[in-house]
């Protein structure tokens, strides 16, 4: 259906305001019910024994002590779950190690009992002997041709011909247009850097939580903290070998995911320990379960090379990036190479990456997953560039930025896209001019993400007191219910309160794909909007019928039907309210519906300018103003927008400056807590100024575009280009620890007292 | 016909060559095309790709018209956070 572009030219009502999140109330005060918050009569309690080793060979597993504990009700290992060689393969050995473990925290046995210390004594009464093997961490180590093979069946794929040994090098990617040698030729300044960047969690506060009830007929419930419950269902049931239809996932509220929700870990797990002991089961995992056993984001070795002419013009792009995902095929390197230059615009790019498997947890997405990290060697260079010829860096951004009509580095030409009024808003802003002090830098960086669609489901129904009840099927995480609320009653024209959105549960709704790719105000939206113009069209019909016109005499306007004019006849307006109590005397229920796949999503730009301070003396950076610039196409609810752009914003400060996955020569995790794993709080950043700039996505009748990950994906670069300037030193290392900041600034006195 | 460009590791199973001419009406259609015109592409054409048309990226849309003259890219499956 074509979409109905002249249907909101100038006035919105509703969207575009910032009413109250409709379940703001429950979780400022604690009734929010999230992952862990469900019982069931006769519950147990799962929990699940870990791997010690980074790489070990499983030679067997001895449950029988565990087994005959009293109390315990339950033991599963792999063999518990049927081998397959299909698309949910990697999932099920992540799972559940089969005949070798890949990295520490890797789940091999799991148990359910009556008590958790019942449970945690039959974890300690689970022998399993291993044979220990040879690991790998690194990126570039685990790439060597003498490097430990986690998979003697990998071989590299996108290389000819097919190499006929196994890797660790799961894949091999290219992307890129012109002559970059030609462009490099042209170019009066050449820079060529190396970088790199560690591993990250996405450090949502909720840890991974379900509950889990098969019955002795088969059919199952979860309830599960999931950004896609539908997701959860189709992999369950494949994992169990259930129907479909058998399985009824609901997700709860969600206390963060950023994209590591996005996959199953312990859900199989919980519903085979159910299945096996006849009762409900419920699984939570620790804090290090989740750093050792959920999905952190790649580490990443990355070579950036630029040129650029004194005029300012950039001449040629060329970088190769190497990711490791963890111990599966995977990494976001592919999304890394397409994005790494999509800001600009490029007669002469080239991209090349390789996807690296190494013996840790299998990676998840992270917000815009594999951006941030190119853009960081990308952003780094330009800015040097900027330096080199003696041109302000946003001016040279200008001077170079993608816009509608640009042919973009990974191919596609891009349409109308706002990343140059972004860049115009941070230059005119009053961040931008203030002035600096000692020891004090200023750092600017652009960021772009695809945005996605997919499918999407949504009801609108319409209650007797003319209140709406709207189903969406994608887990709310950033306020997206309320984004729902003000579509529908911008849409049926009725007031905000009068809206209410639940999240509904497999079995009230058609599918719907993850929350992810910024697409829930986009997809869920445009879903929305559908099924009230669905409604709409049936209410018009509804008050033709009681009128006895036509229904095409009929339109929708401030919330009531009317005769279209004169000649349609002379009738009172109905309002949805009246409609909506004659209802059931004229023809039953009114609903309005949408199942589709949303397309054509429009990508997002942002630019960052950030301002921090390096302490010479220990080498810590404070932020002191973080100034975001983005495109949100049409702001929904611009509290939430705003919020989404500081959340990623506030992500990408820890990443730049503190956050790591430190490994031991064992190959094990040494920092699996908040407390040796610092992410940014409160007090560590300042208020986040923020700038929506909106220009219209064509493929959204509002304009919306999604704005969740975009704002993750400057700020690394912003935050080293501003230690850079502050300090005088390009440190080329993420994270910009004090340690690390502080090795630098020695190292530069040291060789300036050597001159 | 259209044409018909592969990006990203695409083209190292269609022996490095970028652009394809096919016959199709539709993106489903075109995917056909290009699998019959290379078919050591088949299996990723059927595993599942994005399809960026006149720059807009379509991942699920088999039954989507494409105008002879329309710019057509294959690129990789892709997803988000």
């Amino acid at each position: 259906m074509p979409l109905d572009q002249s249907a909101k030219p100038n006035g919105f009502s509703k969207v575009g305001t910032r009413p109250l999140r409709p379940d703001g109330i429950d979780k400022v005060t604690g009734r929010a019910r999230f992952g862990a918050d469900m019982n069931a009569p006769g519950m147990l309690i799962g929990k699940v024994l870990r791997s010690p080793h980074a790489h070990a060979r499983i030679r067997s597993i001895d449950a029988s002590a565990a087994e005959a504990l009293p109390g315990v009700k339950a033991v599963v290992t792999a063999a518990d779950f049927a081998d397959r060689q299909d698309e949910f393969r990697d999932v099920l050995v992540n799972i559940m190690a089969r005949d070798k473990a890949l990295y520490d925290g890797h789940a091999v046995a799991a148990v359910a009992a009556t008590s958790t210390a019942i449970a945690r004594k039959a974890l300690a009464l689970i022998k399993v002997d291993y044979e220990v093997l040879p690991h790998v961490i690194d990126v570039e180590a685990a790439m060597r041709p003498d490097a430990p093979i986690l998979h003697e069946t990998l071989v590299t794929k996108g290389v000819e011909p097919k190499p006929t040994k196994p890797s660790n090098i799961a894949a091999r990617l290219e992307f890129g247009h012109g002559d970059v040698a030609a462009g490099f030729a042209q170019a009066d300044v050449v820079i060529e850097r190396q970088f790199r960047t560690e591993a990250t969690h996405q450090g949502y506060i909720e840890p991974h939580a379900c509950l889990a009830s098969v019955g002795g007929d088969g059919q199952g419930e979860l309830w599960v903290c999931t950004q896609g419950h539908f997701m959860v269902r189709d992999t369950c049931a494949a994992l169990l070998g259930m129907d479909i239809s058998k399985l009824r996932v609901t997700a709860s509220e969600i206390g963060g995911g950023f994209g590591g929700k996005t996959t199953v870990f312990i859900e199989p797990v919980a519903l085979a320990l159910s299945r096996k002991a006849g009762r409900p089961v419920k699984l939570v995992m620790s804090r290090a379960e989740v750093f050792r056993a959920s999905g952190p984001t790649s580490s990443t070795s990355i070579r950036v090379k630029m040129g650029i002419r004194k005029d300012g013009r950039i001449t040629a792009g060329e970088a190769e990036l190497k990711y490791q995902g963890g111990a599966f095929p995977g990494s976001a390197v592919e999304m890394g190479a397409m994005s790494a230059f999509a800001c600009y615009d490029l007669e002469n790019v080239h991209v090349v990456g390789y996807d690296v498997v190494t013996n840790r947890p299998k990676q998840a997405a992270y917000r815009a997953p594999g951006a941030p990290m190119s853009a960081f060697a990308v952003e780094g260079v330009v800015n040097e560039l900027a330096e080199r010829i003696g041109m302000d860096p946003i001016e040279l951004r200008l001077k170079n930025a993608a816009k509608e009509g640009t042919r973009s580095a990974y191919g596609p030409t891009f349409g109308p896209i706002g990343l140059i009024e972004t860049l115009k808003a941070i230059k005119s802003h009053p961040n931008a001019k203030k002035k600096l002090g000692p020891n004090q830098g200023r750092g600017v960086a652009c960021g772009f993400w695809f945005n996605f669609g997919g499918q999407t489901s949504v009801s609108l129904n319409l209650n007797i007191d003319g209140t709406v009840a709207l189903a969406v099927g994608t887990p709310d995480i950033g306020g997206s219910r309320a984004s729902m609320c003000l579509m529908a009653a911008e849409e049926l024209g009725i007031p905000y309160d009068r809206v209410r959105a639940v999240v509904a549960d497999t079995s009230s709704l058609g599918f719907n794909d993850v929350t992810d790719g910024s697409r829930v105000t986009f997809a869920s939206g445009l879903a929305t909007i559908k099924a009230a113009r669905d409604a709409v069209r049936k209410l018009c019909a509804r008050a033709a019928a009681m009128w006895g016109i036509p229904e095409d005499a009929v339109v929708w306007e401030e919330g009531a039907a009317r005769p279209a004019g004169p000649n349609a006849g002379s009738f009172p307006p109905l309002t949805l309210r009246e409609i909506a109590a004659m209802a059931p005397k004229t023809g039953g229920p009114i609903a309005g519906h949408c199942e589709f796949n949303a397309e054509n999503a429009g990508p997002s730009f942002a630019s960052h300018l950030v301002d921090v301070e390096v302490d010479p003396e220990t080498g810590r950076s404070t932020v002191l103003r973080y100034l975001i610039a983005q495109d949100a196409g049409k702001a929904v609810h611009p509290a939430y927008v705003e919020g989404q752009f500081q959340g990623g914003a506030a992500q990408g400060v820890g990443w730049a400056l503190n956050e790591e996955y430190v490994y031991g020569a064992d190959g094990r995790l040494q920092n699996p807590g908040f407390l040796d794993y610092r992410i940014p709080v409160a007090s560590d950043l300042p208020m986040i100024d923020t700038v929506i700039v909106e220009v219209p996505n064509p493929g959204h009748p509002y304009g919306v575009r999604g704005v969740g990950e975009t704002s993750i994906v400057p700020p690394l670069a912003a935050v080293a280009n501003a230690v850079s300037h502050a300090t005088g030193i390009r440190l080329t290392d993420l994270p910009m620890s004090p340690p690390k900041v502080l090795a630098a600034i020695e190292a530069q006195r040291m060789a300036k007292a050597a001159e | 016909m259209v044409q018909v460009r592969l990006g990203g590791t695409l083209q190292s199973y269609s022996g490095g060559r970028s652009s394809f001419e096919v016959e199709g009406a539709t993106i489903g259609q075109i995917l056909a095309g290009l699998g019959e015109a290379c078919p050591r592409l088949k299996p990723l054409l059927e595993q599942g790709v994005a399809v960026a048309v006149d720059g807009e990226i379509y991942r699920g849309s088999l039954l989507h018209p494409v105008s002879p003259n329309a710019e057509v890219f294959i690129l990789p499956k892709l997803a988000g956070g």
